[in-house]
């Protein structure tokens, strides 16, 4: 299991240790930073093995956070709690930065004695970690109080405490998606999928009992096969479905059984959670179009036009647009000349960036630079990176809808009627890119 | 500390005031100040000085010192202060034993108080003092705890026997506390339970015999009750345990199947690649027919690529999981390359991984895509992938046949880019082509030869002379551009030397006239002036086979190689096998056993795959194995590549094995480290490791056997000298060239078509020498000379040896017999039928053509006897599509007579089993393309029909063989 746990700031000095396990002693830390971080190279790999020692480390910002360990640990499951573990520091005290893991140490080693006992990871939902590590002392419990908090830990439904009241149940479903494209120079899409999550705010009073239906192809295939007979026009909404390639959920929601009813029902975490996430690669809207031309006149002049093209209702509006064209490392010069928005070029990035606030569907628009080069003697071409964009759009490429989110509380007067729901799609460019 | 004293200077203009003033200190006195502190009466100060305290500790610093100060303030119902002071504890407890017995006391006290959280806190934290005085006084507490009425203490006290057993194992089973936590399993409590699995599969793995995991379908069905209920971790616990459990039968392994599955749609990662190693372990047991199987296979892709959208150091450790299932059932992920693309921006260790995975999965349908992809690759910055995806072009040539030729057009594109590195690792490549296709691309070699100057890799280096030396003859300036290399000789690693040596030797036997000069010097040079005992050992051996017999010699250095296989540095199965028990854990990531990484007793147990349980193959033999109807499960043999996966364990560097350095070579080139008489001798004749041969050379004795090869070689004059060696220690092959079946003569072409000349003949295969026996009749008038004969390309690269021996002219109705010695080395086309001949014979009248037909079995070498080992693994190797079944008609012999006269045609039979009356003959026969075929025959008694099986990687030869079968028993 996990023998210990450092974090360090980007010189590599430590800012937290907690050793779980006596195999692991203090050169530990500095095996660390001598071989990792102060190693020259870039990162050839998370895993590192270190006289017989491995580190897991995950970076965020410039806070290196190492777990160590002897043993065949489950490594997936190293990665999975150092997220955790940022999740949690980051909805105690926000941004994992030096300066607030310093002024936050004591919290942090309550913390990390509280989720990983004897390198074990325990219950790690920041919804029950507050109701007892609280930095305040936890003055004046009542025994009710004491066991309730106990029970909630180590409960069936750890995510979720008894005897939350709110004077208006409200909900809000947000369905986030990123759209990923890879595109071949002629158009001809190598790969191309969408990751979604759909993200819950949930005030609800006591322990509402939820059901959530979207337009799963399985689902709607399946009541449209039962239907059929007593009505007629379900088959149309046929059309309307996609097919999930995988999905996966937070952990409230009852797995067995999705995996027999593919329904997905579950008690929510209070405030704000991933309810699920998924992935689709059929029949993807696909928001944007982008079709590279880069020309190289002589050896030291390129002349690259970009168009990019909008696909979808002309309606809808699509937000901060950015794209991305890298330039050769020996630019000398840019002059763009753009139909919308605003362009430039960032030697420091080495790429054109063309922002667009906004553009409707159905519209095309068009970049043209002329790029100069210093001669090299580098005989090695220029790799040409993909150009990659950057968007938000109002609906879900994907095609998914929320069909219905259902609550039932049996034991509050309230019924589902009574809630308040709000349902949002954004679609996102994720990896968008498009090869010249 | 320097950035706790900046930091100090910041903070004091800062308003808030915040934990990290406390790193703040005051040098001198410090530790006397902390002391005042830590005894004031106020309790706020106290607190403070104790964060302090804390700090340091943190730092680095040695507060040992405040030991007994610190330990006074832990009385206190300040919870926050508390767990202060336990820290502090847990940190120097060890180094002060005798002061931390102060402690016992208030842990004992703390763990009766009312608060749930301070007892389950006093219980956890005595567990880490691991003082072993204190060990005494924690048994009373842990026990209540182990029983409290709160979950949560019952929780922390199951963890706290793994830690107490950590300490002193003997004292916990003293105690009764191994049971205590068995029950626990029934607990009513999900987390409890997953706790104390957690604690069991610890303590029982430092104890591997001791059954102390006692798994049965009960206890597996409270574990499998508690899985839906306790958290993502305990998920993990409860199925990492579970994969330690063997069922009693398929059913019971599907019933666990059916309820894991669901996790698979779970968030965590980790407990999707858990319940993954649970499926694919338990898989192993269901029948393949059963529908349930091809549900599971199905249902298990989507969430391993679902695994690639996670953050990129899980994806990095989902990958190489993915690595391993892609090797064991490469049916699961066979329709998702795309998802393995690489992405521009993904982290090297993602990028490397994807490629890896990219390369297994291609196929002959998806290949186009794949190539274009390399390509893109092969133009990126970073050198360990471009050099990695410049290999993976070549590999992919090798494996998809259809694929080759624009793998050599990219290949030769990038040679063009003059980029170092790239030139240098597509010439190892292209290496392995010429191998793996003869006579087809050697087009290329002028291109190759331009860019000689610009390698310095040794590997690169090695190739070329290798090349250089195989095609000596196509380059004219072969002897300047191997005497180029020669002059610093002693400079090269050993890799170039031994290949120089060989490549020199072999442009002698090639050019003997213009050479002379040069093999002496080479010789000399690594006779006289080498330490190197390979190299010199090497030398004297080229020196004495050319000294005293050059015929041998050249039978030897320039024998047929056989081919390269498909598959390269795979995982060897039983390492394989170990590592699918291990999905999800480092070792899965290290594609090591955990016994090579981790010290002490845990986890040298080694874990197998369990052995499928259905029906109707109780009688399995444990040799031939399962042959007779399913596939056996033995895996590929392979021929792990350089890097050796072992090798290299003990001196565990930075870096996990494959992304360090440059990828290992596609094709074992292990000139460098070998051992003597194994690859050793293989290599030494200009071959490379091949994973069908490597056994030949296995046996102590060969060293002692080679000094006399060459007086035995002549003996078995066109075999394949790999098989030459072998036969001196299984000479049933060699021994009976008499028993060979040989067809009748028969007319090839009529007198009237061809002007007079009528040629009947047979083919023989005499004393390892393919013969093509001819009768030219002449029925014309005038008298013919000038006979010449040539070969169209066919199907085994069959070409006259040598020119037709008619000497005399041939007069009127006069007739003459010639017997025509054929070599296999010509150039190569598939012809239909396979086995179809197309003959030009001149005479000074015209051309004339015909074709012929000649029976498979002459192409089958002495050599043909397949290790038993070898054949089961190959058997189940081979894709079972690749089977056909055929039927024998009116054979009256029994099987022993069968066996021994398809021996005489080199068929040799590897064993035998009777099962039912029924005689079952495992048989093999190479081909001198090196082509294994594998026979599996049923001789029923009283039946005089047969019937055949024909295992091969060419299915495409079966028809032919079994005609051979046919015509050999037959006659």
């Amino acid at each position: 299991m996990i023998g210990g746990l450092f974090i360090y700031n980007h010189k590599g000095e430590v800012l937290i240790s907690r050793v779980y396990r006596d195999d692991i002693g203090r050169n530990a830390v500095d095996a660390f930073r001598v071989n990792v971080i102060h190693a020259r190279q870039q990162v050839r790999s998370p895993v590192t093995n270190i006289a017989r020692t491995s580190f897991f480390h995950v970076k965020r910002s410039n806070i290196w956070l190492a777990v160590v360990t002897k043993q065949n640990v489950n490594a997936a499951m190293v990665f999975e709690f150092l997220y955790k573990m940022c999740d949690v520091m980051a909805s105690y005290f926000g941004k994992i930065s030096e300066e607030n893991i310093k002024n936050n140490f004591v919290l942090i080693y309550e913390l990390l004695d509280e989720i990983l006992d004897f390198g074990y990871p325990q219950n790690s939902e920041t919804g029950s970690l507050k109701t007892f590590i609280t930095q305040q002392g936890i003055k004046g419990q009542t025994k009710e109080e004491q066991s309730q908090i106990t029970s909630q830990v180590t409960g069936q439904i750890g995510w979720r405490r008894e005897g939350i009241k709110y004077r208006r149940n409200e909900l809000f479903l947000d369905v986030l998606e990123s759209v990923n494209l890879l595109m071949s120079p002629q158009g001809q899409v190598l790969s191309a999928h969408v990751s979604g999550r759909v993200v819950m705010k949930s005030y609800l009073s006591g322990m509402p009992e939820c059901k959530f239906g979207m337009n799963d192809k399985i689902i709607i295939d399946k009541a449209g096969k039962g239907g059929v007979t007593n009505e007629a026009g379900k088959s149309t909404s046929g059309k309307q479905s996609i097919a999930i390639d995988d999905c996966t959920f937070n952990q409230c929601v009852r797995l067995s059984k999705f995996d027999s009813e593919r329904s997905i029902s579950f008690i929510p975490p209070d405030g704000e959670y991933e309810l699920m996430r998924y992935r689709t690669t059929k029949d993807i809207i696909l928001p944007f179009r982008v079709i590279p031309l880069v020309r190289e006149v002589g050896r030291t002049k390129l002349e690259v036009k970009v168009v990019i093209k909008s696909n979808f209702k002309p309606s809808l509006l699509a937000q901060k647009i950015e794209v991305r064209i890298p330039t050769p490392l020996n630019t000398s010069g840019v002059q763009v000349i753009c139909m919308k928005g605003k362009a430039k070029y960032k030697a420091s990035e080495n790429a054109i960036v063309w922002k667009i606030k906004r553009m409707a569907g159905m519209k095309e628009s068009q970049i043209s630079a002329e790029i100069e080069l210093l001669p090299t003697n580098d005989k090695k071409k220029w790799a040409r990176p993909p150009i990659s964009m950057n968007f938000e759009v109002p609906f879900a490429p994907s095609g998914l809808k929320v069909r219905y989110l259902k609550v039932f509380e049996s034991k509050l007067n309230y019924s589902d009627h009574d809630v308040i729901k709000w349902v949002r799609y954004i679609g996102r460019s994720g990896i968008y890119e498009t090869r010249c | 500390m320097e950035w706790a004293n900046q930091l100090c200077e910041n903070r004091q203009f800062g308003s808030k005031m915040t934990d990290s003033k406390y790193f703040t200190t005051t040098k001198k006195g410090e530790i006397f100040e902390l002391k005042a502190e830590l005894n004031s009466d106020k309790k706020e100060k106290k607190k403070e000085a104790v964060k302090k305290v804390i700090a340091s500790m943190t730092v680095g610093k040695d507060v040992s010192a405040l030991f007994p100060d610190v330990v006074n303030c832990m009385q206190t119902d300040n919870l926050e202060l508390k767990k202060l002071v336990y820290l502090y504890l847990m940190n120097y407890a060890k180094s002060q034993p005798d002061m931390a017995i102060m402690a016992v006391n208030t842990f004992v006290k703390d763990c009766e108080d009312a608060n749930p959280l301070i007892r389950a806190l006093a219980v956890r934290t005595m567990g880490c003092i691991r003082v072993d005085k204190i060990t005494e006084y924690l048994c009373e507490p842990l026990r209540k705890c182990l029983k409290d009425e709160d979950p949560y203490v019952r929780k922390t006290a199951a963890v706290c026997v793994a830690k107490l057993h950590d300490i002193n194992a003997q004292l916990v089973e003293d105690q009764g506390f191994l049971d205590t936590l068995k029950d626990l399993i029934s607990d009513s409590n999900p987390m409890v339970v997953a706790n104390a699995v957690a604690a069991l599969s610890e303590i029982a793995e430092s104890h591997p015999n001791s059954n102390l995991l006692d798994l049965n379908p009960q206890s597996i069905n409270k574990l499998l009750t508690a899985l839906n209920e306790c958290t993502e971790w305990g998920q993990i616990f409860i199925l990492d345990c579970l994969a330690n459990y063997t069922p009693r039968d398929d059913r019971e392994s599907q019933s666990i199947c059916e309820r894991v599955t669901p996790r698979l749609s779970h968030a965590n990662s980790a407990v999707v690649l858990s319940a993954v190693k649970v499926l694919m372990k338990f898989m192993e047991m269901l029948p393949k027919d059963l529908d349930y199987y091809s549900t599971l296979l199905k249902k298990l892709a989507p969430p391993l690529v679902t695994l690639l959208s996670a953050e990129p150091e899980l994806q990095y450790v989902a990958l190489r999981n993915i690595n391993l299932i892609v090797q064991k059932r490469p049916e699961i992920l066979k329709h998702e390359m795309k998802v393995f693309f690489v992405k521009y921006n993904d982290p090297i260790y993602v990028k490397l991984e994807k490629l890896d995975i990219m390369i297994r999965l291609a196929s002959q349908a998806n290949i186009a895509q794949v190539l274009a992809e390399l390509k893109e690759y092969a133009t990126e910055v970073d050198v360990d992938f471009v050099r990695k995806a410049v290999r993976a072009i070549g590999r992919c040539a090798i494996k998809v046949e259809q694929s080759a030729e624009r793998c050599v057009s990219t290949l030769l594109d990038l040679i063009q880019t003059k980029v170092n590195y790239v030139v240098q690792e597509a010439i190892v490549v292209i290496k392995d082509i010429f191998r793996k296709y003869p006579n087809k691309y050697e087009s290329v070699i002028a291109t190759l030869c331009e860019n000689l100057d610009s390698l310095d890799e040794p590997e690169a280096r090695a190739a070329m002379i290798w090349i250089v030396g195989e095609y000596a003859e196509r380059i004219d300036n072969a002897d300047e551009l191997l005497e180029s290399f020669l002059e610093g000789f002693h400079d090269e690693s050993t890799q170039v030397q031994l290949q120089l040596l060989t490549a020199i030797v072999k442009l002698f036997l090639k050019k003997p006239t213009e050479t002379q000069e040069l093999v002496q010097q080479v010789l000399s040079l690594a006779t006289q002036d080498s330490d190197n005992p390979d190299l010199r050992d090497r030398g004297y051996i080229y020196w004495r086979l050319l000294s005293t017999d050059p015929v041998a010699a050249k039978e030897v250095v320039l024998a047929e190689k056989p081919l390269i296989s498909e598959e390269t540095d795979l995982i060897e199965p039983t390492l394989l096998e170990e590592l699918i028990c291990h999905i999800g854990t480092l070792a899965s990531v290290y594609h090591k056993p955990p016994s090579a990484f981790v010290e002490g007793s845990r986890g040298v147990m080694h874990k197998r795959l369990p052995a499928r349980t259905g029906s109707g193959e109780s009688t399995e033999s444990p040799d031939v194995g399962a042959a007779g109807g399913s596939a056996p499960e033995a895996a590929p043999s392979i021929i792990p590549s350089q890097g050796d996966l072992l090798g290299d364990l003990l001196n565990l560097d930075m870096a996990p094995p494959t992304t360090s350095g440059p990828p290992p070579p596609s094709t074992g080139m292990q000139m460098g480290g070998m051992d003597l008489l194994g690859g050793g001798l293989d290599s030494l004749m200009g071959d490379e490791s091949e994973p069908l041969g490597g056994d030949i050379g296995g046996s102590p004795a060969m060293g002692a056997g080679f000094g006399a090869a060459p007086a035995v070689m002549p003996a078995s004059l066109n075999a394949p000298v790999g098989g030459g060696l072998g036969d001196l220690f299984d000479l049933g092959g060699v021994g009976m060239p008499m028993g060979a079946y040989i067809p009748p003569k028969i007319v090839w072409l009529p007198a009237m078509k061809a002007k007079g000349l009528e040629i009947s003949g047979t083919f023989a295969r005499r004393a390892g020498v393919i013969q093509m026996e001819l009768i030219l009749t002449n029925k014309a008038m005038s008298v013919m000379t000038d006979f010449a004969i040539q070969f169209n390309r066919n199907s085994f690269g069959l070409a006259p040896a040598g020119p037709l021996q008619v000497l005399t002219p041939l007069g009127p109705n006069q007739t003459i017999e010639v017997s025509l010695p054929l070599s296999t080395v010509g150039p190569v086309m598939k012809m239909d039928p396979l086995n179809n001949l197309q003959v030009a014979v001149k005479n000074n009248i015209d051309v004339f053509y015909f074709s012929c037909q000649y029976p498979i079995s002459m192409l089958f070498v002495e050599d043909g006897k397949m290790e038993r080992q070898v054949f089961l693994a190959t058997w189940k190797d081979i894709p079972n599509d690749n089977e056909s079944q055929f039927q024998i008609k009116d054979c009256h012999l029994n099987s022993d007579a069968a066996s021994s006269k398809l021996q005489g045609s080199n068929i040799f039979t590897i064993a035998k089993r009777t099962v039912e009356g029924q005689d079952m003959l495992y048989m093999s026969i190479k081909l001198s393309n090196g082509i294994w075929v594998l026979a599996e025959l049923r001789v029923q008694a009283g039946n005089p029909n047969y019937t055949i099986s024909l295992k091969c990687r060419a299915p495409e030869v079966s028809q032919c063989v079994f005609q051979c079968y046919e015509a050999v028993l037959k006659n």
